[in-house]
């Protein structure tokens, strides 16, 4: 099948990539840009590692085609920290509050918690709980995943305030 | 995984997607969400020569409420749950779609491709049985209208024809103060049901004015629960009319045993469904536990 050009913009970059119709936005962000932060674990969308926020939303990777992001502004992982490599609140969170142990499930965790609280910066546990349930930790049991959400929740809404 | 290759074509208008599917024959499928078609597609249990994508499709993407309430196709789940104007009058569309997969499916899987799916996991056709819908459907020779009641034949078998898409649904507003409860069995979140119940109801004092039950995975297709409208109707909810819609309910489900649980297990976790979903549509009509957790969402 012919391969089609298709525009994205990833961490504010943009791209103009090939692709083959049948290739998934995962393998196109990890094989042709290289950003290997969004991780495949089931490759089935159950397990959320692979999740990244694309037009403003949360999207796992593995379950789109590259040419439905045709045109879209993408951010995985790698677009979180500053261009000088100073850590994004939730990372430094998540660091703080112990939120991860092995970490492959820590960058789907990190850009889904990234999307909750943009829409709403001030959840409560239940909230967290409910908005994170599509990411599966097989190390922490979650405490401290949903810890470090609560405190970037309150360094994101103390930021605000001052 | 990798699916099979196909070609994807975007088109600009409803109808330049219904002459490609018309063009396309059997060897073409409309693409919404994709959270049913690509997994499938992946697994090789679906493998189509050209995908045609409706999603950016303006025609398919409205909600409007007035006497009837119309949803596009191509409204998504997160659409619905943060549709303030929806939740004001149609609740159970909020409480059935978050028990629906999780939060970033949500993000992408649309209400036309759950009803149009024809997987009897999906949780929107009994939903759509129980609120008495309406499917449009059209293809390059004009438009149709089937009842969500009338539309599921058998596991992917629907009354959809080839050429042919969902673009809306539409339903009767159902009456203010009416109440409604969609009970989900699952084994963990974005798991399909072991055994789901839709119920909407209204009361005339202590008498039951109205009252509709539908069931999701219970079956090879959604089930309506037609006797139940008789039972209820002009009883007052008491042990025994509750009693007997559970029956009702259990005599026409047929659900297979699988890793969900024996098709016995399955058949009274189905009564139970009915059970609660009763109950609490009856407190909920009462005018108490109203409102929401998820207020704050913003579309
Ligand atoms: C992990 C996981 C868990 C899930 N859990 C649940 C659950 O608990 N409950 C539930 O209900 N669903 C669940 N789903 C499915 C999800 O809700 C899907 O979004 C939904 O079933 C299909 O919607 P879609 O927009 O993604 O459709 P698509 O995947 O794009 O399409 C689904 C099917 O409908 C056809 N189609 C699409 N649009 C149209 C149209 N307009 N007219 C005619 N045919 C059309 C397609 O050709 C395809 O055959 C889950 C999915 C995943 C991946």
């Amino acid at each position: 099948m012919a391969k089609t050009l298709i525009q994205l913009t990833v961490n504010g970059e943009p791209h103009e990539v090939a692709v083959n119709p049948r290739d998934l936005l995962i393998h196109t962000l990890r094989e042709t840009l290289g950003l290997t932060g969004a991780h495949i674990g089931c490759d089935t969308s159950h397990c959320g590692a692979c999740t990244i926020d694309i037009d403003g939303q949360s999207s796992k990777s593995c379950t789109m085609f590259a040419v439905q992001a045709n045109g879209s502004n993408i951010t995985t992982i790698e677009g979180m920290a500053g261009a000088d490599g100073t850590l994004h609140v939730l990372q430094e969170a998540f660091r703080e509050m112990h939120g991860l142990q092995c970490g492959f499930c820590t960058p789907g965790m990190i850009m889904r918690a990234h999307r909750l609280l943009e829409e709403n910066p001030t959840p409560t546990e239940e909230e967290i709980r409910i908005g994170i349930s599509g990411n599966l930790c097989r190390c922490t049991g979650y405490q401290n995943i949903v810890k470090a959400i609560q405190h970037a929740s309150e360094t994101l809404t103390s930021n605000v305030e001052a | 995984m990798i699916p099979g290759d196909f070609e994807f074509k975007q088109p600009a208008s409803k109808d330049e997607a219904l002459s490609m599917l018309r063009d396309g024959g059997d060897d073409a499928r409309p693409l919404l969400g994709g959270q049913s078609l690509i997994p499938m597609m992946k697994l090789r249990m679906a493998s189509p020569d050209i995908l045609v994508d409706l999603r950016g499709l303006d025609d398919l993407r409205h909600i409007s409420i007035g006497k009837s309430i119309h949803i596009g196709a191509a409204v998504t789940q997160h659409e619905l749950i943060g549709s303030e104007e929806l939740f004001n009058v149609c609740p159970i569309i909020r409480e059935t779609a978050l028990v629906i997969a999780d939060p970033q499916i949500r993000y992408s899987g649309t209400i036309g491709g759950n009803v149009a799916n024809g997987d009897p996991g999906n949780d929107m056709p009994a939903l759509m049985q129980c609120l008495d819908a309406t499917y449009i459907l059209e293809s390059s020779e004009g438009i149709r209208e089937v009842k969500a009641r009338d539309f599921y034949e058998a596991a992917y078998f629907t009354a959809l024809q080839t050429g042919e898409i969902v673009t809306g649904i539409r339903f009767p507003k159902p009456e203010s103060g009416h109440g409604y409860s969609y009970q989900k069995l699952k084994r963990k979140v974005g798991d399909y049901a072991t055994a789901a119940a839709a119920v909407v109801l209204s009361l005339s004092g202590d008498n039951v004015k109205s009252a509709s039950v539908a069931l999701t995975n219970l079956a090879d297709t959604p089930l309506f629960v037609e006797k139940a409208e008789d039972i209820l109707v002009g009883s007052q909810l008491t042990l025994n009319t509750i009693r007997a819609t559970m029956d009702a309910a259990e005599a026409i489900m047929e659900p297979v045993s699988d890793g969900r649980g024996s098709r016995e297990y399955r058949t009274k976790m189905g009564g139970i469904m009915v059970k609660r979903a009763i109950e609490q549509a009856a407190m909920r009509a009462d005018g108490t536990a109203k409102g929401g957790l998820f207020g704050w969402l913003k579309r």
